[in-house]
């Protein structure tokens, strides 16, 4: 089985986020991770490889630094990398699928796989919309996967529980926490990642041009929330601050 | 003739999502400023009886996609039916709630549609022409205003308990156009469906939410939390570090790798509040917080702090509760 692994770098889930002179996301002296739901859907293509023999590819669309990540995935396990840079042209959703459908579209593939959201801009569409532009089927949040012949059961998040879904290969699958412990990189990992191939690409060597990769929506401004206020602590022993908390959620707050 | 302000009413066992009527009352708002008629999008099976209320709450247009291959929830089954609707009436706008279901449907049909699609949206609003959306990001630790000045339909899926309720309208009625629904072939075989019983609201849609960190010490203090949750009519989170430690399942997880909420009141025990966490609650209206370290990052951001040990505090928060509940 090919597996290909769409991964997206973001802010550590720890960052505090600023904004810079213009207005935009200040991503000076942020640190960088794999998406943490990308990561859950590398481990499962390792997963899916070690049953079945192939190759595991990952491929990502950013600028330089996003190589990290992608050696990190290598570190992991998986055997290929390939970065698209979007040569400094405004991205969404739609136009990250289109550069990803391309280069899925040149590779042999059984499944795709990616986090359901990034936890930076948690639009949860892409895998979607790649999904649609290659003409195949999908799950969405899965939490787990059996790998079969020609098809895949998949046990993924619904309202109230969960339902077994099972679709034909090829497919796009996406990761939801519970779906497996992504592994760490062992130190011969690390070493054997640096000989692995990372490809990097223009929109040019993809054959997109200009016309192929505007954006359907547009920033008009970012800005962060007003800082919430602490409150009060509300004194006493135990009993009397519980007291307190109930009137004062009724009589202040109005609220129950 | 434009097509109209569309919102997908999306029901669950028969019954309206409550985001539905959220989303038809902020459409109902966009429909009158831009002199436009508001249309809802009912899909399942032997759900015409529920065209009334969505007349009710502001709908001039039902259109009613009803067939067996509609009674569950499959990607292509809805997203083919849905998308032929769309293409077929040319709606201005579209709008979804962002639950499972909806945020699943919208991106498929804004792919097949070449359109825009804003996730999860706090707030929509008219400006010099065109629809404004506000969406926050990094779990609510910034916030994206954007505009799709082209592509339409403009689509946006909106984040349930956020955006007010208009009264129903007693009386009012809306046009039911029965649809001839187009599933395509449907690729999706659902094998099993494992509901998991539980008489408590979702989290993401829950007024109150009752979470613990890892002051509960363990799985089975989870129960403590229980109890006061079903008192308070509430559903029951937890943070990254008690889910980590496997005490509650992912699903309960509320934070930046977990859930966004925006209940009226955010209970909070032993919770120390880490930056993750505060993002994925910090919009809550009304946050209570009991931990015995007065110096946790969560009573920064609590209108209420209680400092103190929650197992003695919850008991006497669930019988103080009890009584009022019995003044009524």
């Amino acid at each position: 089985m090919n597996v290909v692994v769409m991964l997206k770098q973001t802010f550590d889930t720890e960052a505090r986020i600023t904004l810079d002179e213009k207005g935009r996301i200040n991503r000076e002296g942020v640190s960088l991770i794999i998406n943490p739901y990308d990561e859950f859907a590398v481990e499962e293509g390792l997963r899916v490889k070690e049953k079945s023999k192939g190759e595991v590819t990952v491929v990502s669309v950013g600028e330089a630094q996003v190589q990290e990540a992608l050696r990190q995935a290598l570190a992991m396990g998986a055997d290929k990398a390939i970065l698209v840079s979007p040569d400094g042209m405004e991205v969404d959703e739609y136009v990250t699928a289109t550069i990803l459908a391309k280069v899925i579209g040149g590779l042999q593939y059984d499944i795709i796989l990616a986090g359901w959201r990034a936890i930076d801009d948690g639009s949860a569409q892409v895998a979607a919309r790649v999904a649609e532009i290659l003409g195949l089927p999908m799950v969405n949040m899965v939490t787990r996967l059996e790998v079969g012949e020609g098809s895949v059961l998949a046990t993924r998040e619904i309202e109230g529980g969960s339902e077994v879904v099972e679709v034909p290969l090829p497919a796009v699958v996406t990761a939801q926490k519970g779906l497996n412990e992504p592994r760490y990189p062992t130190m011969k990992g690390i070493m054997q990642a640096k000989k692995k191939p990372m490809q990097k690409m223009t929109l040019q060597d993809l054959g997109l041009d200009a016309g192929q990769v505007v954006p359907k929506v547009r920033a008009v401004k970012y800005y962060l929330p007003p800082p919430r206020k602490p409150g009060r602590i509300i004194p006493g022993e135990a009993a009397e601050a519980a007291a307190a908390l109930v009137r004062a959620l009724r009589e202040e707050a109005k609220i129950i | 003739m434009p097509g109209g302000i569309w919102v997908y009413a999306e029901q669950k066992d028969g019954k309206l999502k409550k985001v539905t009527l959220e989303l038809l009352s902020a459409a109902r708002k966009i429909a009158d400023e831009q002199k436009e008629e508001l249309c809802a999008v009912l899909t399942g099976r032997d759900v015409a009886g529920l065209a009334g209320t969505l007349a009710e709450y502001g709908a001039d247009k039902v259109y009613l996609l009803q067939s067996e291959d509609l009674e569950n929830y499959t990607t292509d089954g809805y997203t083919s039916a849905v998308t032929a609707l769309v293409r077929e009436h040319q709606p201005s706008v579209f709008l979804l709630g962002y639950t499972v279901l909806g945020r699943d449907l919208a991106a498929h049909v804004a792919q097949r549609l070449d359109t825009g699609l804003f996730t999860d949206c706090v707030d929509v609003r008219l400006e010099d022409g065109q629809l404004v959306f506000k969406r926050p990001i990094y779990a609510g630790k910034a916030f994206f205003e954007g505009v799709c000045p082209e592509a339409r339909p403009v689509m946006a899926t909106v984040r349930p308990n956020v955006l007010p309720v208009n009264p129903p309208q007693a009386g009012r009625t809306a046009q039911v156009i029965e649809v001839n629904p187009q599933p395509g072939s449907i690729r999706q075989i659902i094998r099993d469906v494992v509901r998991q019983v539980s008489t408590r609201p979702e989290l993401t849609e829950a007024d109150i939410i009752v979470s613990g960190g890892r002051g509960m010490k363990g799985p089975e203090n989870f129960r403590l939390l229980e109890e006061l949750a079903d008192v308070l009519g509430a559903a029951v989170g937890a943070s990254r570090a008690a889910v980590d430690a496997g005490w509650a399942p992912h699903s309960m997880q509320v934070g930046q790798t977990g859930k966004t909420v925006s209940p009226t009141l955010y209970i909070a025990c032993g919770i120390s509040g880490a930056i993750q966490h505060l993002a994925g609650m910090g919009s809550s209206k009304y946050i209570v917080a009991i931990n015995k370290d007065p110096e946790a990052n969560i009573f920064k951001v609590a209108d209420y702090g209680i400092v103190g040990d929650l197992f003695e505090v919850v008991p006497l928060l669930i019988q103080e509760f009890k009584k009022l509940k019995e003044q009524g």
